[in-house]
């Protein structure tokens, strides 16, 4: 649980502490939404990558690198653990550049403090991807130091030393020192130049691209001894779990806590305040019960009698709900795409085709659920916890319990999960009220399963119109998109009814088909719940109407599924994203990462090919594939289905491909596409959270199903397209594999029976 | 009122309510926190534990029910951490977040106890009560059959 906060003094590097007070008046909101990854303010439009993120980038090796005497090599990760292998993967790039032996390489967790390190939101699929050759040149920057350090001391010109596993080795003389003998005079010199700096021949790596590190966190993952949030401790805490209001908006009217303070371990009960709308990541307010242990506050919190003013949401139901997006979708709504004539092309065509498709609330159901242990005395606040914020949980700690935020630390402890989730640190304030409430005790709030998918920041629930004008070929010469969701934005402000344009860049206005009438519309959509991303966020509908409406038309046309959505991306070329009124490219510079359909059909040929299409299959057998770009990577999945006796489903085999660009740690890619495939089917065939009277009905793991090992697919083959050049720009990989797996599915579920599946999830349309 | 636990070899005494569930003994009485919370309901399998060597979920496990018996947690699976399946999960880098791993591998490591080689229909019965929402079933799958064949070339 201890942070080791002195790296940069190891190397003698100043600390900065740039005030914060600015970040947390006024402007709070708008500066989170930065954080968070929505569109850079005008002032800041020309920065992109991880320079548009906010408080940018760090690169500097004495904040990050530290060298001890004994030559034990630890590189502060400031990104958070939650799956994805990042505390693997980023020490590795530096241990790469360094010549370090990675048996003597650890790595330690740094605290939220973006001044000190730059951007530390893990969200976005940004960590390797921003932070690649920032890792690279620092590795190289320390090797370069300890080279001339152990030059000044032979006396020699730094040209005739190298680093080499561990040590420096004078060439001529073959003397050797050992990194940790130089390391104290390498950290008195000064940080060489960006153009000094001497990368590696890709040819020399070690590790990076090979994909053969165990995982730095395996022993103590496969021990128990790994700690996440909910693991937390410390000396004289009380652990608390809170009702929440059940309806999004709700408050509490009255409660009655007599029965609950009988329960022997409950020692007090405490009413939290509502934030009021739009709360970002504050609490929802509630009544926690405070007690020796979780399950004593846990029976505490059952004896509670509260009556509750459920509020605006009071009456919300998600099947109505559905009713009036598929309304909003069926007239008019902003236009936020056109490209030449639609109206006219549909309007002369010799057919036209439309459909509409229907995504539910999701909820993240990370195995790990929320939870903090903050201790807030002395005017200071200590929280340890599972977050991909640090930054933006210190901030709302600060805001919410009114210290200046220098007087803040959030340590970071591993994720049991994040998916978004714990991008929003609502949990950790939770958990800093009641240490403030209790007088400075230290305080573990825990979530339950029930918390969590109740009070969830919901994946949005979308409906998706595509109608198309077609051609005597069957091809389309219009196509309208009309997206409704709720947006996130609703999180931030008040009432926002239209998508943003980063949500409505994912997927749906960049569209890459080689289609000549062109409209896309937003119409209104009003938010009855917390709204949050979720894993791949709105990509996950729009990849699932726009891959199921093209295998539709190639069925309509008669054509084979795969040939025809290849002629719908048309040939390989790289588009610029501005050209077709895309306002968002994933934060990145549109000139740099182009729309390259070329790489779109790379991937799903080489999925095609993996899974074998065209092959003859057994009766109620059936393929599907889907292709889609999003994290300005390119992801596609070919499914085989078999669909037996009452519509069992089983999935024997999913062939998934990326081009992400240059791989580095290609283990943890694999391992994110395996894991990408398990959700996306998990969500095609099971994810479900509906609303009735405002409240969610599903609540643990029975009503909230998750896909289980047995009805996994049976064999998942990744396919990594290579990459040639290591200077070429990073994509994203954490979340761009689940987009194509729910359209990839239900399309050879389709081939298997002719049954279109347009409403997830699947359960038991297939009877 | 006082009951006496074995866990992992060590005798604890806690001063706790009966019906609390083993899961919350072991993880805010005692510490040992490897044990982990996901459902409190038995729906997800984080919380897996052997009871005489059998995996039970403590999370719906009374600590009553669990005197006299011989208490094993994740930590305590193998005095070094080599276990067969253990070690199989480290050598297929199988873990994403790991949150769930400590149940996967109490489930798995009984399962091979009692079934030394399991065929995929035998991975499926037993394995299917422990989610893991990262999806490294394909690796869980794997490490198991690989574990097995060490434990059988080892006797």
């Amino acid at each position: 649980m201890k942070h080791d906060q002195n790296l940069g003094r190891m190397f003698g590097a100043p600390i900065a502490n740039v005030s914060r007070r600015a970040f947390l008046t006024g402007i709070a909101a708008g500066s989170l939404i930065l954080s968070v990854g929505l569109p850079a303010r005008a002032q800041e439009a020309e920065k992109y990558a991880g320079e548009g993120m906010a408080n940018g980038l760090r690169e500097d090796p004495k904040i990050f690198i530290a060298i001890g005497e004994d030559g034990t090599v630890t590189v502060l990760c400031h990104r958070s653990e939650m799956g994805q292998g990042v505390r693997t993967s980023w020490p590795l790039v530096v241990a790469d550049e360094l010549e370090a032996d990675w048996s003597r390489v650890k790595v330690a967790q740094a605290p939220g403090d973006e001044p000190r390190f730059g951007n530390q939101d893990t969200d976005g699929s940004r960590s390797m991807r921003h932070h690649f050759m920032t890792l690279r040149r620092m590795g190289a920057a320390a090797r370069q130091m300890l080279e001339q350090a152990a030059a000044n001391q032979w006396g020699v010109p730094v040209a005739e030393v190298e680093a080499n596993n561990h040590e420096i080795v004078h060439t001529t003389s073959n003397r050797r020192l050992g990194f940790g003998e130089v390391a104290k005079a390498a950290a008195d010199l000064p940080v060489p130049s960006r153009e000094s700096l001497k990368l590696k021949d890709p040819a020399k790596f070690h590790y990076i691209g090979k994909g053969e590190t165990p995982l730095i966190d395996g022993l103590d993952i496969s021990t128990g001894r790994a700690q996440y949030g909910i693991d937390a401790k410390l000396d004289g805490m009380v652990h608390a779990v809170i009702a929440r209001p059940p309806v999004f908006g709700g408050t509490v009217k009255s409660y009655d806590d007599a029965e609950a303070l009988k329960v022997p371990g409950v020692l007090k009960v405490i009413a939290i305040d509502p934030t009021p709308a739009p709360a970002v990541f504050l609490p929802l307010g509630g009544i926690a019960v405070v007690a020796t242990n979780t399950w004593a506050a846990m029976k505490g919190r059952e004896a509670l009698k509260i009556e509750w003013d459920d509020g605006p949401n009071a009456s919300y139901s998600s099947e109505e709900y559905k009713a009036t997006l598929e309304a909003a979708v069926r007239k008019p709504g902003a236009v936020v795409r056109e490209e030449g004539d639609a109206d006219k092309a549909f309007a002369g065509a010799a057919k036209r085709i439309e459909a509409e498709y229907y995504i539910p609330y999701l909820a993240h159901a990370t195995m790990e659920p929320p939870a903090a242990l903050v201790r807030v005395a002395d005017g200071k606040c200590e929280a340890w916890s599972c977050v991909q914020s640090p930054q933006a949980t210190r901030d709302h700690l600060a805001q919410r319990l009114g210290i200046p935020v220098e007087n803040v630390t959030v340590n970071v402890t591993l994720l049991g999960g994040g998916f978004g989730r714990k991008s929003k640190p609502d949990y950790v304030v939770e958990a800093g009220l009641l240490s403030q409430a209790m007088g400075g005790t230290p305080v573990k709030v825990t979530w339950t399963r029930e918390d969590d998918l109740v009070n969830d920041y919901f994946h949005a629930v979308s409906m998706e119109r595509i109608e198309a004008a077609l051609d005597d070929s069957g091809k389309p010469v219009a196509w309208l998109h009309r997206s409704a969701a709720p947006t996130i934005m609703s999180i931030f402000a008040p009432d926002p009814k239209h998508e943003a344009d980063w949500e409505m860049g994912m997927g749906l206005v960049d569209v890459p088909f080689d289609i000549p009438n062109v409209r896309i519309e937003n119409p209104e959509a009003a938010a009855h719940t917390r709204i949050g991303w979720f894993r791949s966020v709105y990509n996950v509908p729009h990849a699932f109407a726009i891959q199921s409406f093209a295998a539709e038309l190639a069925a309509a046309a008669g054509r084979d599924q795969k040939d025809y959505l290849l002629e719908l991306i048309g040939p390989a070329r790289q588009v610029d994203l501005r050209n077709l009124s895309v306002k968002w490219n994933y934060g990145e510079d549109p000139s740099v990462y182009l729309l390259d359909t070329g790489r779109l059909r790379g991937v799903i040929q080489t999925a095609a090919e993996g899974i074998g299409w065209g092959r003859t299959l057994p009766q109620g057998s059936g393929l599907g594939i889907a292709g889609h770009r999003s994290f300005v990577s390119y992801v596609a999945a070919a499914v085989e289905v078999q669909v037996g006796e009452g519509g069992a489903l089983t999935i024997p085999r999913v062939d998934i491909a990326i081009d992400c660009g240059p791989q580095i740690n290609p283990d943890r890619i694999r391992s994110q596409m395996e894991g990408a495939v398990v959700m996306g089917v998990s969500l095609a065939t099971l994810g479900e959270i509906t609303f009735k009277n405002g409240r969610a009905e599903q609540t643990n793991f029975d009503t909230f199903e998750v896909t289980r090992i047995d009805a996994a697919p049976k064999e998942i083959n990744v396919h990594l397209m290579p990459a040639s050049d290591y200077s070429l720009p990073l994509g994203g990989v954490g979340e761009p594999g689940v987009p194509p797996v729910a359209p990839a599915l239900t399309n050879a579920i389709f081939a298997a029976t002719r049954k279109r599946i347009r409403r997830l999830p699947i359960r038991d349309q297939l009877a | 009122m006082a009951y006496t636990l074995n866990v992992n070899g060590a005798d604890h005494t806690v001063d706790v309510d009966g019906e609390m569930p083993l899961l919350w003994v072991l993880r805010d009485v005692l510490g040992m926190t490897g044990t982990k919370f996901g459902c409190g309901q038995a729906l997800c399998g984080a919380c897996t534990v052997h009871l005489d060597g059998t995996a039970v979920r403590s999370c719906q496990t009374f600590v009553s029910d669990a005197v006299g018996t011989t208490v094993t947690t994740i930590e305590g699976l193998s005095p070094d951490g080599n276990h067969p399946v253990q070690a199989a999960w480290r050598e297929a880098n199988v873990p994403q977040c790991g949150y769930c791993q400590g149940g996967q591998i109490m489930q798995a490591a009984s399962l091979l106890k009692d079934t030394p080689n399991p065929t995929d229909a035998d991975i499926d019965a037993a394995m299917s009560g422990n989610i893991c929402r990262c999806g490294t079933y394909p690796r869980i799958r794997a490490a198991i059959k690989q574990a097995a064949t060490k434990m059988a070339g080892a006797q």
